[in-house]
């Protein structure tokens, strides 16, 4: 072995097996539930909408990377799973034409622009859904009922009426594609959660805050907790890590926070659901909670008997 | 046996301790020539007391300790000076060496060994590690002498055997365990009297169960505790964590929390040094790797090269990408096979091509995982970015001198981005920056 060439590289030497990749590809797995419910109960407009946004936002990451001199890295399933999130959590009769819009928009303005993965301050599938609301009210709020496809108001813009939580549970609401259906939600979340993607911490916290703010408001917990976009907003949304704080003591803020927000503008805004707005305000604040909740150093602050 | 409270953050790495914690500890006979470098301890290179020619015995000094923090060097082996120059040193620079030729008769020098030591007054005791050079076995390489004299007014609560050895390849501590607790109890009694310390505990890995069961019949007073069995659980204050509930200092000293570390083949060391009058000129190595024909521990006298301890383990069982002194966390990576082995060389690992691949760095997603496994509880994705941007004021804020480079942030990432080498980087910035006058 005279000509043996060793590599000098830094410790250590070892690395964990998981990647960027196995976690986005996991949430595109837990993501299937939810998929096929929105089949079942929507029909095909469902599979239009999910991967009309997909590829719209994958090809808009790649054409950006490629303006951006940057390796193309589109195989790392980030913009992907903003895609597949951003159809989820549009109305199931919106214009093709309006989600692929929203989906270059969540990529483009929504992360790109800041400098790709990891660097958006928002959650990118809902700066999309935010700019379809701003730019196209009517088509972003044009909800229609399961099956016959009759248009209809969502359960949380009638106030909440006795007898529909099991059709919450199962999804046979009107609503947004993927969010009718809290047992497709449950599933993913907990097969994310089984592979270690999924902190608890985000989700638990809103869910306190939520079931809190019914009981001193005196509304329905069970409906809360079910109805309109909560569910999906807190196990599929609320826990991207990109625009979440980094911090153990901060994700729980962040939790409280978002189901607070989701509460007041429930309760008390003009909007029926709030849960997009919720998060988007908590991602605005979420470097400040980084910085209020930095753990304690190991040793400092430290009394010794000298 | 007591189970400990468990330290921050950690990891849990696959364990590839079993191919070499099965089978005894084997001897390796003293190759040809041995390269034994002045430098196998913290602090300043020892100053050769031998020149080119002379013959030397086993056990004779060859280098005197020089400087306020340093260890004398001991021939390994009989025979004759055949060059003092700089050679391949694990730390990766070219450090001095004695190379000495071994004339294969084992001759010993004249040794000052003591029947039953533990007679010895704490004075003496200390006097006899210092001129023996023991240092600590377990890494640091801190001339274990100076450990054991805290400051003025300083009372040692505990005295620590560290015998966690949590770095997933390494066993030679465990072997040591099983094979030699006398040794390594009278060597805690040992340090426990010269230090002054009130007592002794013996920290084990979990999974420790056979040095368990070869320790509990001779411990006496002195008390077995298990550690959490994720890395890393041997690190100096993740141990004093676990064992006293308290915490180090920052920028302090164990003693300021009355506590004294020191590794099982540190304890092993001082035994021989006192009770046989050996120097410290053998320890055991674990030589394993996917790239060794037969990985196992062998006893090795300081200054055998990475080549012949390969060879002893039946050469390389296929090409290897990487050949790595001291731990699959924490060593250092090595270009040339005849660097030797020193007092710091827990175990040699040789990875096949296929584990040396480093993966390329992709962009951060925050999903703080980093920060979930930090034992320092630091935000090591904050520091990398600080210290890529050169932000040294901010890494020091964000407490980068606390990082204890122990690599769990690198190894969790599922980016694979190099961010202990940037921590690293930012220290080496801060602490130059200090030593600067301005």
């Amino acid at each position: 072995m005279d000509d043996l060439k060793l590599i000098v590289a830094p410790s250590p030497h070892i690395r964990d097996t998981d990647t960027t990749e196995k976690s986005m590809f996991a949430t595109l797995i837990a993501l299937l539930p939810v998929v096929a419910a929105s089949v079942y109960f929507f029909g095909l407009d469902a599979l239009r909408l999910v991967l009309l946004s997909g590829a719209a936002a994958v090809a808009t990451e790649a054409i950006f990377q490629r303006l951006r001199k940057q390796p193309i890295r589109v195989g790392d399933g980030s913009a992907l799973v903003t895609g597949v999130l951003l159809g989820l959590i549009v109305p199931p009769s919106l214009p093709s034409w309006m989600v692929i819009l929203g989906a270059v928009f969540a990529i483009a303005i929504g992360k790109q622009v800041f400098g790709g993965l990891g660097q958006n301050p928002f959650n990118p599938a809902l700066v999309g859904r935010a700019i379809l609301t701003a730019s196209f009210a009517t088509a972003m709020t044009t909800w229609r009922t399961p099956f016959d496809a009759i248009t209809a108001a969502t359960p949380l813009a009638l106030g909440e009426v006795s007898g529909r939580i099991p059709d919450l549970f199962f999804g046979s609401v009107a609503g947004s594609l993927g969010e009718t259906s809290a047992l497709a939600i449950l599933l993913g979340g907990i097969y994310l959660f089984y592979r270690g993607y999924l902190d608890y911490r985000i989700p638990v916290g809103i869910f306190a805050s939520v079931i809190v703010m019914s009981l001193i408001t005196g509304q329905s917990v069970i409906f809360h907790l079910l109805a309109g976009s909560l569910l999906f907003g807190a196990i599929f949304m609320a826990v991207d890590p990109v625009t979440t704080p980094v911090t153990k003591g901060g994700r729980w803020i962040f939790g409280f926070g978002v189901g607070l927000i989701v509460m007041l503008i429930r309760t008390w805004g003009s909007y029926p659901e709030g849960v997009a707005y919720a998060i988007l305000l908590m991602n605005a604040v979420t470097p400040l909670i980084n910085r209020w909740t930095r753990p304690r150093i190991y040793g400092q602050g430290v009394k010794t008997s000298e | 046996m007591r189970r400990v409270r468990s330290f921050f953050g950690g990891i849990h790495p696959k364990d590839a301790k079993k191919s070499s914690s099965s089978t005894p500890i084997q001897h390796l006979s003293a190759p040809e020539t041995l390269v034994v470098p002045l430098l196998q301890h913290a602090g300043l290179e020892a100053k050769p007391v031998v020149a080119k020619g002379d013959e030397v015995l086993k056990g004779q000094v060859i280098a005197e300790a020089h400087g306020a923090i340093s260890a004398p060097v001991h021939s390994p082996v009989s025979g004759k000076v055949l060059a003092i120059e700089p050679r391949a040193h694990q730390s990766g620079h070219s450090i001095t060496a004695i190379v000495i030729e071994n004339d294969g008769n084992d001759a010993w020098v004249e040794r000052n060994g003591h029947s039953d030591p533990i007679q010895l007054d704490a004075k003496t005791i200390i006097e006899r590690i210092s001129e023996a050079g023991v240092v600590g076995m377990g890494g640091a390489g801190f001339p274990t002498a100076l450990k054991l004299v805290p400051p003025k007014g300083i009372t040692l609560d505990y005295l620590i055997i560290n015998g966690c050895e949590c770095d997933p390849y390494s066993t030679s501590d465990a072997r040591l365990l099983i094979e030699y607790p006398e040794d390594i109890i009278l060597g805690a009694q040992l340090m426990a009297k010269a230090s002054g310390a009130r007592k002794i505990v013996i920290a084990l890995a979990e999974t420790a169960s056979e040095a368990y069961a070869a320790l509990k019949e001779k411990a006496g007073s002195i008390e077995i505790v298990t550690m959490p069995s994720k890395y890393p659980g041997g690190g100096e204050k993740q141990v004093i964590q676990c064992v006293t509930g308290r915490e180090v200092p920052s920028g302090g000293m164990p003693h300021q929390v009355g506590a004294l570390v020191q590794n099982v083949a540190t304890a092993w060391t001082v035994a021989r040094a006192l009770r046989d009058g050996e120097p410290s000129i053998s320890r055991v190595v674990t030589v394993t790797g996917g790239s060794v024909a037969q990985p196992q521990n062998l006893m090795v006298p300081m200054g055998a090269s990475l080549e012949d301890l390969i060879q002893a383990t039946g050469g390389f069982s296929q090409r290897p990408g990487k050949v790595v002194m001291g731990g699959a966390m924490m060593g250092g990576a090595q270009f040339d096979l005849q660097t030797p082995v020193i007092k710091t060389t827990t175990c040699v690992l040789a990875f096949s091509e296929a584990e040396s691949r480093t993966p390329d760095a992709t962009p951060c997603i925050k999903c703080a995982r980093c920060v979930d496994v930090c034992p320092a509880q630091l935000l090591p994705l904050k520091l990398e970015a600080f210290g890529m941007n050169e932000r040294f004021d901010d890494a020091r804020e964000f407490g980068a001198l606390d990082c204890i480079e122990c690599g769990a942030c690198d190894f969790i990432c599922p980016a694979k981005r190099p961010l202990l080498q940037y921590i690293r980087f930012a220290k080496m910035e801060i602490i130059a920056r200090d030593k600067k006058p301005s």
